[in-house]
Parts: structure tokens; C-alpha cells; sequence
């Protein structure tokens, strides 16, 4: 569960979001929509924690992202817009790194990599510098330190990112198969995604939230682009609500 | 504590997957070889000259301590200065430029396990390179009749003054994104620091002269160069250790909240 309230960020006389306000749930994925800009990737380091607002608040799983950072922290697996590997390092010393900084017991360490590596189909490169790989690999291996501790809220800036359309869809279906008990975020500029995986919508423009819906009630009676350029042009977004 | 050590272990591991471990070594063994044999060879054609000369009393003032270990010691605080912002200047913007560092703010661990952890990482670089120059002084030992003791203090000053560099680094890296930035930065601190001594001799301010005087690292180190292991000096030195993290500490948590 995520409570976004109210959230306003600037840097310095710069507005980067304004009065953002959403809620998601567990089991229903939702989209982040939004021009290249319109402080979607603000938004989410907020919600994990890497920035302060400058007000308004945030709820993870009952936790309040200002005043219980670390509580938040444990509970939420991120992936930053450039997955943050460390070049110099192969595929499993860095996932058994993220595990240690999440703070998993040495234990459970090995079973969750082994774990991550076949989700995120990692076998092939187990033993490959992360400097090395391709850009779809990376995303994967961010995505599989983003899921080591088993987090119950995902946070997912452009997961798809970089990925040929093979990978894309490999990586919609693996996602949509983590939705069923956890809260999932994912930011995207490519509409076709949102319409593959996510059940609710948010939209924002200009820092502003202009549509949180569903994504069924979204696309009655109009395709996604339409309600997406209407909505990012100022316009409602739903076009029975003239 | 143990994330502490994950982070130093990773730090550590970086040096050593790159060629900055070794090549700063390399760089600090063979300038120091370089100056032992100079300083070794001088000695040693004094020695000659003076035995030549029949001349006992000068030859009685010879030692391997004041000729040799003393100046070798300086030196190599020289090349300290130059060596370690090399050390601590990838710590933080590395991360910054790789997105590393979101992982490591967002992760629920301390800030200061990133500080302290990034610290010990550097140390142990740090504490291997100058255990390595402690061969000289074996040499010494194995073929002359240098005093152990003061040879000791000697080698715990220089120590003691790369710890010191080690951590100004650290904080002086903290402060940017740009590695360039981050080893002049800690350059110009270090060299200010180590050269402030000379501004007391001039001030003509006695209790200012004093308060300089006790700033100056170079000042601290030469006593222990003497063989004099001062309460005081080691305050300093653990002073200068605790504020420099301190701030660094400081310097990290400002982009964030709490």
C-alpha cells in the first residue's frame, strides 16, 4: 500500500511536483504516466526515500517515508531509472551486496539469489562483470536486486527501458506475475505497457496529477492515446464527463 | 557493524578489481625505494669520508635514525599527500555517477555505515601500503644497528598522518560528484594543512602563533619522528579523524532528511 498526499518538491524557485496525491494497492499494478520531465522519477525517489519533499506525505505500507525512513526502506525494492550496478563486479557478489544492505541474514542469502537469478533469467551471466553486459541484462539484474529481499512494494522507474521488444514483453509478464500480493509502481512513457500489465492509471503533467483512474474506466469507449494526450493537453480525460 | 564491514569489503574489492590499488603502490613503494637508497648511499659515502678523515667524534654522531629513517619518513608524508586523495577521491562521486548511491540511501541501513564503511575501505589500502614500506626500515634492522623504538614511532606518525589525510579525504569526497574536483579538493586541504606550520612562524600573534602551531599536522608528526609518543599528539591526530567523518557524515545526510 501507498499513500502519496499532497507532495510538492522544489529545487530552489524550480517546481519539479505539485499537490501529487495517489494510492496504490496490493495486487493491482499501477501505471506512472507522464511526459519525459513531468516528475515522475521525483516523485518515486521520494517514495522510497533517496529525496525529501518539501511537503506534503507519504505512506508505505503504514509508514511514513519522512519520519519511519528505515521501516520504509526495508520494505520497499527499487529500481532507479540507470539500474545501479557496480561495474567492477560480477552478477552475484552484487545481488549478495544488495542483500547484505537490506540487511537479509547471511542464511537466507543464497537461496534468495539463486531465486533472483532464475526469475530475472540471469544464469547466463552469473559469472560476467556488470560493466560488460548489455543493456537489457543490466535492467535485469536491477530488477533482480530490486526483488532480493522479497519486498512488498516495488517501485520500478522505466523497468522497460533499453529492452528489445522480446525482452519487454518477458519482462511485463514477469512483473505482472509478482502483482498478486505485492504493490507495484511503474513508470513508462510507452502507453502499449500500461495497457499489458497495469489495472490503474495515474497520469501526470507538469508536476500535477491530471488522471488517477482505472485503466478499464480509462479506455470506455476511446484508446489510452486519446485519453492520455487529452489528459496531458488540459483536457478531462474521460470524454462522457463533458 | 556488519553493514559497516559490507561496505568496506566492497570498497576495498574496487581498489584491487581496478588498477588503482597497484599502481598507487607501485607508485609509493618505488619513490620511497627510490629516496632509501638516496638517503642509504649519502649516508654511507659520509661514513666513508669521515672514516677517511680519521675523525671519530664526527663519526660517533652518524646514525642510521637522524641520517636515514627521519628524512625517509618525511618524504614519504610528502608522497602521502599526493597518493592518498587518489584513494579516497572515487568513494562518493563514483557512486553518484554509476546511480549506486540510490541504492545504497535507499537501502535501510545507517549513513554512517556508508561513511565509516567507505573510511575503513580506504584504511586498509592505506594501512597495507605503508606496512609495505616498513621493509626499509627491515633492511635496517637485518644489516645495521638502527633504534627499534624510535623507528617505531616514527612509522606509527606516518601512519597515524595517513589515517588523518585518509579521512579529510573521505570528507572532501563527500562534498562532490566529480572525482577531478574531489582529488584537488582533498589536495589543496592536505597541503594547507601540512604547510600552515610555516604561517607560525611569522604570525606576529603569540597566542595565535600557538593555536597555528597546533593545527599544523607536520608539527605533530615530527614529534613522534623524535621518538616522543605525546597524549597530545595522538588527540590531534584522532581529532582531526572524528570531525573530518563527522562532517562527512553531515555532508551525506544533508540531501537527505531526518
Amino acid at each position: 500500500m501507498i499513500e502519496v498526499d499532497r507532495l510538492s518538491k522544489r529545487y530552489g524557485e524550480r517546481t519539479a511536483i505539485e499537490g501529487v496525491s495517489f494510492t496504490a494497492v496490493p495486487g493491482q499494478i499501477l501505471g506512472f504516466l507522464g511526459p519525459n520531465g513531468a516528475g515522475k522519477t521525483t516523485t518515486m525517489r521520494i517514495i522510497t526515500g533517496y529525496l525529501p519533499a518539501t511537503s506534503g506525505t507519504v505512506r508505505v505500507a503504514g509508514f511514513d517515508v519522512f519520519t519511519q525512513s528505515v521501516e520504509v526502506r526495508r520494505r520497499v525494492g527499487y529500481l532507479p531509472e540507470n539500474p545501479p550496478l557496480y561495474d567492477d563486479m560480477t552478477v552475484v557478489p552484487y545481488l549478495r551486496f544488495a542483500a547484505k544492505l537490506r540487511g537479509m541474514r547471511r542464511g537466507h542469502i543464497p537461496g534468495a539469489i539463486e531465486r533472483v537469478v532464475h526469475a530475472c533469467a540471469l544464469e547466463k551471466v552469473t559469472d560476467r562483470l556488470l560493466g560488460h553486459l548489455s543493456k537489457g541484462y543490466r535492467q535485469r539484474v536491477g530488477l533482480a536486486q530490486a526483488l532480493i529481499h522479497e519486498p512488498e512494494v516495488l517501485i520500478l522507474d522505466e523497468p522497460t527501458n533499453g529492452l528489445d521488444p522480446g525482452q519487454i514483453d518477458e519482462m511485463l509478464h514477469f512483473i505482472k506475475g509478482l502483482a498478486p500480493n505485492r504493490t507495484i509502481v511503474l513508470s513508462t512513457h510507452i502507453l502499449g505497457q500500461v495497457l499489458e500489465v497495469c489495472e490503474k492509471v495515474v497520469i501526470i503533467s507538469d508536476g500535477r496529477v491530471v488522471v488517477e483512474d482505472l485503466l478499464a474506466n480509462l479506455t470506455r469507449g476511446q484508446r489510452l492515446d486519446d485519453a492520455y494526450k487529452r489528459a496531458i493537453a488540459g483536457e478531462p480525460a474521460r470524454p462522457e464527463a463533458h | 557493524m556488519g553493514t559497516t564491514v559490507t561496505i568496506a569489503n566492497r570498497e576495498l574489492r574496487s581498489y584491487f578489481t581496478s588498477p588503482v590499488a597497484y599502481v598507487l603502490m607501485a607508485a609509493f613503494l618505488a619513490l620511497g625505494g627510490y629516496f632509501f637508497y638516496a638517503l642509504l648511499t649519502a649516508f654511507n659515502q659520509m661514513l666513508m669520508i669521515y672514516g677517511m678523515l680519521r675523525n671519530p667524534e664526527m663519526l660517533e654522531r652518524f646514525n642510521l635514525n637522524d641520517m636515514v629513517i627521519r628524512p625517509l619518513l618525511q618524504n614519504m608524508s610528502v608522497l602521502l599527500i599526493f597518493i592518498v586523495p587518489a584513494i579516497t577521491m572515487r568513494m562518493f562521486p563514483e557512486e553518484k555517477r554509476a546511480g549506486t548511491y540510490e541504492l545504497l540511501l535507499t537501502s535501510p541501513i545507517r549513513i554512517s555505515d556508508i561513511v565509516i564503511g567507505k573510511f575503513l575501505g580506504g584504511l586498509a589500502l592505506v594501512l597495507l601500503m605503508v606496512l609495505l614500506s616498513g621493509f626499509f626500515g627491515l633492511l635496517l634492522l637485518a644489516y645495521g644497528n638502527p633504534e627499534v623504538k624510535l623507528m617505531l614511532a616514527g612509522y606509527a606518525g606516518l601512519l597515524l598522518m595517513a589515517v588523518s589525510f585518509l579521512a579529510i579525504g573521505t570528507l572532501v569526497s563527500s562534498f562532490t560528484d566529480n572525482v577531478v574536483v574531489a582529488y584537488i579538493g582533498a589536495l589543496f586541504a592536505l597541503l594547507v594543512l601540512y604547510t600552515i606550520g610555516w604561517m607560525g612562524e611569522t604570525v606576529p600573534v603569540p597566542w595565535l602563533q600557538s593555536v597555528i602551531r597546533y593545527l599544523s599536522i607536520t608539527e605533530h608528526f615530527q614529534q613522534m619522528l623524535t621518538g616522543v609518543i605525546d597524549t597530545r599528539d595522538l588527540v590531534y591526530f584522532a581529532t582531526v579523524v572524528g570531525v573530518s567523518l563527522f562532517l562527512a557524515h553531515r555532508s551525506v545526510e544533508s540531501v537527505r532528511w531526518r
